[in-house]
C-alpha cells in the first residue's frame, strides 16, 4: 500500500527572527484513509495544509505527495500536481458570485486543459454526486450555506483526486448542515478518496476514524496509534 | 515508499487558449463600471488621433474633388518689373500671340483701368474704394478661369456697346449690389450691372473686380485701348511644362524673366499642406491622451490584481501555474483596452462623418488609420497590463487559505 502522504521532519518558519509554524513534524497517511487535524487556532494547522496541498514549500523536511518530492518540483509542476491530484475545500467557500453552480464546479476542470463542454458535463455529474442535483443553474447567492459548500465540495472532486484536503469545511455551517457535509465527505471517502480535514472542532473530529492533534506546531497525539485505522481501498487507483 | 518516491509527474496543468479569452472576457464582465470609465481614457484618444486625421483626410478628398473640378491645367501670366522698378505692360493683342503657342487651349486677359475706381452712387466718397479693382475682360475670360454666374449674364459683344459692367461676387456685396439691372458709378459716369458671379476659387482677385467689356474700357480710358494686365490660359494637361516654358518669350520677347508666369492650383496645393503640419500637431496631442488612457488602464489592473489577492490564490489552487495566471490578467487588459479602442475608433469616424457632412466634404478615413487606432490600443494593452499581470503571477498559492 502506498502512502498518499508522507511528511519526514518537516519544519516551516517565517520572518526574522524564525518563529516555527511547524516544527520537525512527521505524518504518513496512507491511500484512502480519512483524518482529522484538530488543534486550537494559531496551532500551526493552517500552515501544515498549505504544506500537505503543495501551496507552500516546507524550509527543512521531506514532503512526498503520491510518491511524489515536492522539494524537485518546479512551480509548474507542483500546479499540474494540484491540478490532476489535490482538492481544496475552503471555509468561505470561495465560489464566484454571479456564475452558476455548474459553471463554478466546472472551474475545477480549468486548469487541466478540459474543453468546455466536457467540463461542464462532468460538473453536472460531479453536482449530482453532492446532491445538488437540483441546483445546477443556481448561483450561490441563490443557495444556502450547506449547499455552497457542496457545490464547493463538488469542484474539489470533479477531476477525481486521489486527496481531498479540506479547511474547516463545517466552520460556517450551521450544525445540521454541517451534519450533512460531513456524512458527504464519509461518502467520498467510501468511494476511495483519502481526505483530511483540518477542524478546531472536536465534535467533528470525532466522527472521523483517525485524528491527529497539533499545537505550537508540533504532532501531540495520533489516534491511528492507539485505536483501528480505517481504510478504504476499494475504488483507489494508482 | 521507494517505489512511488520515484514516480514521476506525467500531469501537467493547462489552459486552453480559448478559456484564456473567456477568463479575460469575464473579469471585465464582473467589473463593468470600472471597465468602461478605464476604457474611456483610451477611447477619447483613440477618437480624437481618428478624428483630426479623419478631417484632414476629408478636406484633402475635398481639395482633390475640387481640383478635378476646377483642373490643374490653369496658368497665370503677369507683367513683371523691369531692372528700375518700372512695370512693364503686356502688349495689345497678347491673348492672340499666346493662344498661337503649342498646347494652349485657351485664353482670356484682363486689363486693369489703375485710375478708375467704382461707387455705389453720387454720394459715396472719392476715396471710398473698398479696394476694388476696375478692369476689361475678354469675352473668353469667364470659361478660361472655370467662372459661374451667379445672376444676369456674363459680358457678349452685345451688350460691350453699352455702358454694362459684371461685378465679382465681393464686388458686389461690397457695392452693395444684390441683382442685375441696378446701376453703379465707375468714376463720374453711370453703369448697370449686367451680371454677378460667384465666388471663384482658381481666379480670387476676379471676386473683388468690376468687370467691362474691352470697347467700354476704352471709353472710360479717354479713348485709350487698355494694356492687359492678366493673361488667363488652359493648357493641354500633358503639355503644361512646356508651355509654361514658351509663356515668357512670346509675352514680352525683349525681356521674359520679367514675365510672371503663376499656376493657382499650386497655391491650393500648398495651403492644404500647411494644414498638413496642423494636423501633426493635433495627432500629437491625440497621442498624449492615448497614453493618459493607457496609464488609467495600468492603473485599473493594479488596483484589480490587490483586490483580487483570493481568487488568484484560490486558481493556484485549482492548479493553475504563474504563467497562466499571467495570461488571464494579460487578456484582461487587452480586451480592455481593445474595448476602448473599437468605442473611440467608432466615435472617431463619426466626428469626422458628422464634421465632414457639415462642410459639405467627402467623407474620407483612410482604412490604415483605422487598423493602426486599433493597432496602437493593442499595443497599449499590452504594455498597460504586462506590470499588473506579472504582479498577480507572483502572489503566492497560499492567499487562498488567508481568512
Amino acid at each position: 500500500m502506498s502512502a498518499v502522504i508522507e511528511l519526514r521532519g518537516v519544519s516551516r518558519e517565517y520572518g526574522k527572527p524564525p518563529t516555527r509554524a511547524l516544527d520537525d513534524v512527521s505524518l504518513t497517511v496512507e491511500r484512502g484513509e480519512m483524518l482529522a487535524v484538530v488543534g486550537p487556532s494559531g496551532s500551526g494547522k493552517s500552515t501544515l495544509l498549505n504544506v500537505l496541498g503543495t501551496l507552500d514549500r516546507p524550509t527543512a523536511g521531506t514532503v512526498l505527495i503520491d510518491g511524489i518530492d515536492v522539494a524537485a518540483q518546479t512551480d509548474a509542476q507542483l500546479a499540474g500536481l494540484r491540478a490532476h491530484r489535490i482538492g481544496f475545500v475552503f471555509q468561505q467557500f470561495h465560489l464566484s458570485e454571479g456564475v452558476t453552480s455548474t459553471d463554478n464546479v466546472a472551474n475545477g476542470l480549468l486548469y487541466s486543459g478540459v474543453p468546455l463542454r466536457e467540463r461542464r458535463i462532468r460538473a453536472v455529474e460531479a453536482l449530482h454526486q453532492v446532491g445538488l442535483g437540483h441546483r445546477l443553474g443556481h448561483r450561490p447567492n441563490q443557495m444556502s450555506g450547506g449547499e455552497r459548500q457542496r457545490v464547493a465540495i463538488a469542484r474539489a472532486v470533479v477531476h477525481r483526486p486521489p486527496l481531498l484536503l479540506a479547511d474547516e469545511p463545517t466552520g460556517n455551517l450551521d450544525s445540521k448542515s454541517g451534519a450533512g457535509i460531513v456524512d458527504l465527505l464519509h461518502e467520498l471517502h467510501g468511494e476511495g478518496t483519502s481526505i483530511i480535514v483540518i477542524t478546531h472542532d472536536n465534535a467533528l473530529a470525532e466522527k472521523l476514524p483517525r485524528r491527529i492533534m497539533i499545537r505550537d506546531g508540533r504532532l501531540t497525539a495520533d489516534s491511528s496509534s492507539t485505536s483501528e485505522r480505517v481504510v478504504v481501498t476499494a475504488g483507489a487507483t494508482p | 515508499m521507494s517505489v512511488s518516491a520515484v514516480r514521476e509527474t506525467p500531469m501537467h496543468s493547462r489552459l486552453l487558449a480559448s478559456d484564456v479569452y473567456r477568463l479575460g472576457f469575464s473579469g471585465l464582465i464582473a467589473r463593468p463600471t470600472r471597465a468602461i470609465l478605464s476604457a474611456l481614457g483610451i477611447a477619447i484618444g483613440i477618437a480624437a488621433m481618428i478624428a483630426v486625421v479623419g478631417i484632414s483626410s476629408s478636406s484633402q478628398a475635398q481639395l482633390s474633388a475640387t481640383l478635378d473640378r476646377l483642373g490643374t491645367n490653369l496658368m497665370t501670366v503677369a507683367p513683371g518689373t523691369s531692372v528700375f522698378g518700372e512695370e512693364q505692360p503686356l502688349p495689345f493683342g497678347v491673348g492672340g500671340l499666346v493662344q498661337r503657342v503649342d498646347g494652349v487651349e485657351s485664353v482670356g486677359t484682363t486689363g486693369l483701368l489703375v485710375d478708375l475706381h467704382a461707387y455705389r452712387s453720387a454720394a459715396t466718397l472719392k476715396t471710398d474704394t473698398n479696394g476694388l479693382g476696375v478692369m476689361t475682360a475678354s469675352s473668353d475670360l469667364l470659361r478660361v478661369i472655370g467662372g459661374h454666374i451667379a445672376a444676369g449674364s456674363w459680358l457678349t459683344d452685345g451688350t460691350s456697346r453699352y455702358p454694362v459692367v459684371v461685378l465679382g461676387a465681393k464686388s458686389a456685396e461690397k457695392l452693395g449690389v444684390a441683382r442685375p439691372g441696378e446701376q453703379i458709378l465707375l468714376g463720374d459716369d453711370v453703369y448697370t450691372v449686367g451680371g454677378i458671379l460667384e465666388c471663384g476659387e482658381l481666379a480670387p482677385e476676379i471676386d473683388t473686380s468690376v468687370l467691362l467689356g474691352e470697347r467700354q474700357g476704352t471709353s472710360a480710358n479717354a479713348g485709350e485701348r487698355v494694356h492687359p494686365t492678366s493673361v488667363y490660359i488652359r493648357a493641354d494637361e500633358e503639355r503644361i511644362d512646356s508651355v509654361r516654358q514658351l509663356i515668357p518669350g512670346t509675352v514680352a520677347p525683349q525681356s521674359p524673366s520679367d514675365v510672371t508666369v503663376g499656376r493657382p492650383s499650386d497655391a491650393l496645393a500648398a495651403k492644404q499642406a500647411s494644414d498638413q503640419a496642423f494636423t501633426g500637431l493635433l495627432v500629437g496631442l491625440g497621442s498624449v491622451a492615448l497614453l493618459v488612457g493607457g496609464i488609467g488602464v495600468a492603473n485599473t489592473m493594479v488596483i484589480s490584481v490587490l483586490e483580487r489577492r483570493r481568487e488568484i490564490g484560490l486558481r493556484r489552487s485549482l492548479g493553475a501555474a504563474r504563467p497562466h495566471i499571467r495570461r488571464q490578467f494579460l487578456a484582461e487588459a487587452l480586451f480592455l483596452s481593445l474595448l476602448g479602442g473599437v468605442a473611440g475608433t467608432v466615435i472617431g469616424a463619426a466626428v469626422t462623418a458628422a464634421f465632414a457632412v457639415g462642410n459639405g466634404w467627402p467623407i474620407s478615413i483612410p482604412p490604415v488609420v483605422l487598423a493602426g487606432g486599433l493597432g496602437a490600443t493593442l499595443v497599449i494593452g499590452a504594455l498597460a497590463g504586462l506590470y499588473p499581470a506579472m504582479r498577480a503571477a507572483r502572489i503566492p498559492p497560499t492567499e487562498a487559505l488567508q481568512s
